[in-house]
């Protein structure tokens, strides 16, 4: 036996509740994110991951509540993320009980950030969050990738899928790794809230060019599409969010799922 | 029965304390050895970094961690809060606390590092801290570094990453986890209620 792979049930939280939406928009409420994050860890989800998608400044206390309240229900790891832009809000969420703070944004915009927290409180608790989306205009691409025929690059994009940062998301992996982050949170824009499965071309090419691990995010519709991801790529963990909230699959059978097609798991 | 958990000034405590309070101990967060010792048992957590938090033990005590905790009661160190038992760490340059002989070295690079998520437990012999735990149980792991005693008979437990992860180690009433039980489901809660166990005594 080894470590296992990870399944973690994702919450996407807007004014209090956890919510899901379709490549970054049309949002739907889902459930109250104390009780799911009860669930989910009594279900064996390795760990939790909250991401607070409106991320304005009001938000802040709201978040800091509600990362306490879920730190007293659970007993696995969980991470926070969602507009975290500063050195004092990451400490914030890291002291009011959060083991892991995510970031995207304020990375971009501040590298030097990574470096900062990673001194303060080890690298374990800096994720980098990267939402990379696919563009195919290949003149501004370092790396490039071809699939039917076309040509692309992953792109870097900031502000909740809104903004493109001209940043090729294999080089920004390495840089944010000799940083000093300790693990990467990998959202593929293109499948987010499509159903369609992850994207293994960027996940394969991210979890090759880094040493830290790597967590696929955006597209899983159905189980075997995290089988999909862990047979064909080496990445660390498996992120969902719709498929576990509204009860299509539960995480336990999900695992369970897993392990018969030979991916450890821990159940 | 009130315990005391050491605060180094950065990591987070607040998972520890509320594992503690769920199994019916409080806990006071404590930044120095200075005052009469009248805890049942101390928690050296497992968030920070080794220069800072050894320095943050020393520079503001005015009894030595030795002599604070000496054949008197139960510790527990988490992750860095075992490392730093032992004389030595390649993440820093000072001086452990140096109550176990060997060193903390970096898992070899040929690995993912940090070695993060759930690991299971080898269990070499039979503790205070393990009983109840059932062989290859599944606990959480986030660590750079592994600890290597110069006796080998305080391994109690071990977890295989490619190589071997010393994963609970004790000598006398010092006990030391390389995983986090806090944040390791049952199976830590267990291991808790073990060491608060151990505390009463």
């Amino acid at each position: 036996m080894s470590l296992t792979k990870r399944i973690i049930p994702c919450l996407d939280v807007a004014n209090g509740r956890v919510v899901k939406g379709l490549h970054f928009e049309s949002i739907k409420d889902a459930g109250d994110p104390v009780l799911l994050a009860q669930k989910y860890g009594s279900e064996g989800a390795d760990e939790l991951v909250f991401l607070d998608i409106t991320a304005s400044q009001e938000q802040r206390e709201t978040i800091r509540s509600l990362v306490s309240n879920v730190a007293q229900v659970i007993d696995i790891p969980f991470t926070v993320g969602g507009g975290v832009k500063t050195l004092q809000h990451a400490r914030d969420i890291l002291l009011c009980g959060a083991d892991k703070v995510a970031i995207n944004t304020g990375a971009v915009k501040n590298p030097q950030i990574i470096t900062e927290l990673m001194e303060l409180f080890g690298k374990q608790c800096v994720v980098i969050a990267i939402d990379a989306k696919r563009n195919y205009n290949v003149s501004n691409g370092t790396n490039i990738f071809s699939e039917d025929s076309k040509k692309f690059w992953f792109e870097v994009f900031i502000y909740g899928g809104k903004k493109e940062t001209g940043l090729d998301a294999i080089e920004w992996a390495k840089k944010v790794q000799d940083l000093g982050a300790g693990e990467i949170l990998l959202t593929s824009i293109d499948r987010d809230g499509t159903k369609d499965g992850y994207d293994l071309t960027l996940t394969g090419a991210i979890v090759d060019a880094v040493s830290i691990p790597v967590i696929a995010s955006g597209g899983c519709g159905r189980p075997s599409h995290m089988l999909d991801v862990f047979k064909k790529t080496q990445v660390d963990a498996a992120l969902a969010a719709s498929i576990f909230h509204y009860e299509t699959h539960s995480v336990d059978r999900v695992k369970e799922y897993l392990k018969k097609n030979d991916v450890q798991v821990r159940l | 029965m009130k315990l005391a958990i050491f605060d180094y000034g950065a990591g987070n405590i607040f998972s520890l304390r509320v594992a503690l309070e769920k199994q019916g101990a409080t806990a006071d967060v404590i930044t120095s050895f200075d005052r009469v010792n009248n805890y049942s048992g101390l928690l050296l957590p497992g968030v920070g970094n080794f220069d800072p938090a050894v320095r943050s033990i020393r520079d503001y005590s005015s009894v030595s961690f030795a002599d604070y905790v000496k054949d008197k009661i139960p510790v527990l160190g988490i992750c860095l809060g075992m490392e730093m038992f032992f004389e030595k760490s390649e993440e820093g340059k000072e001086r452990g606390l140096a109550v176990m002989e060997g060193k903390v070295i970096l898992l070899p690079n040929r690995l993912k590092i940090p070695h993060m998520g759930w690991n299971d437990l080898k269990i070499r012999k039979s503790n205070p801290l393990l009983e109840g735990v059932p062989d290859s149980s599944w606990v959480y792991f986030v660590h750079s570094y592994r600890v290597e005693p110069k006796n080998q008979d305080i391994i109690m437990a071990e977890s295989d990453y490619g190589i071997r992860v010393p994963a609970v180690i004790n000598k006398g009433n010092l006990y030391g986890t390389q995983f986090h039980p806090e944040k390791s489901g049952h199976v830590g809660s267990l291991m808790i209620r073990n060491f608060l166990r151990e505390c009463k005594k």
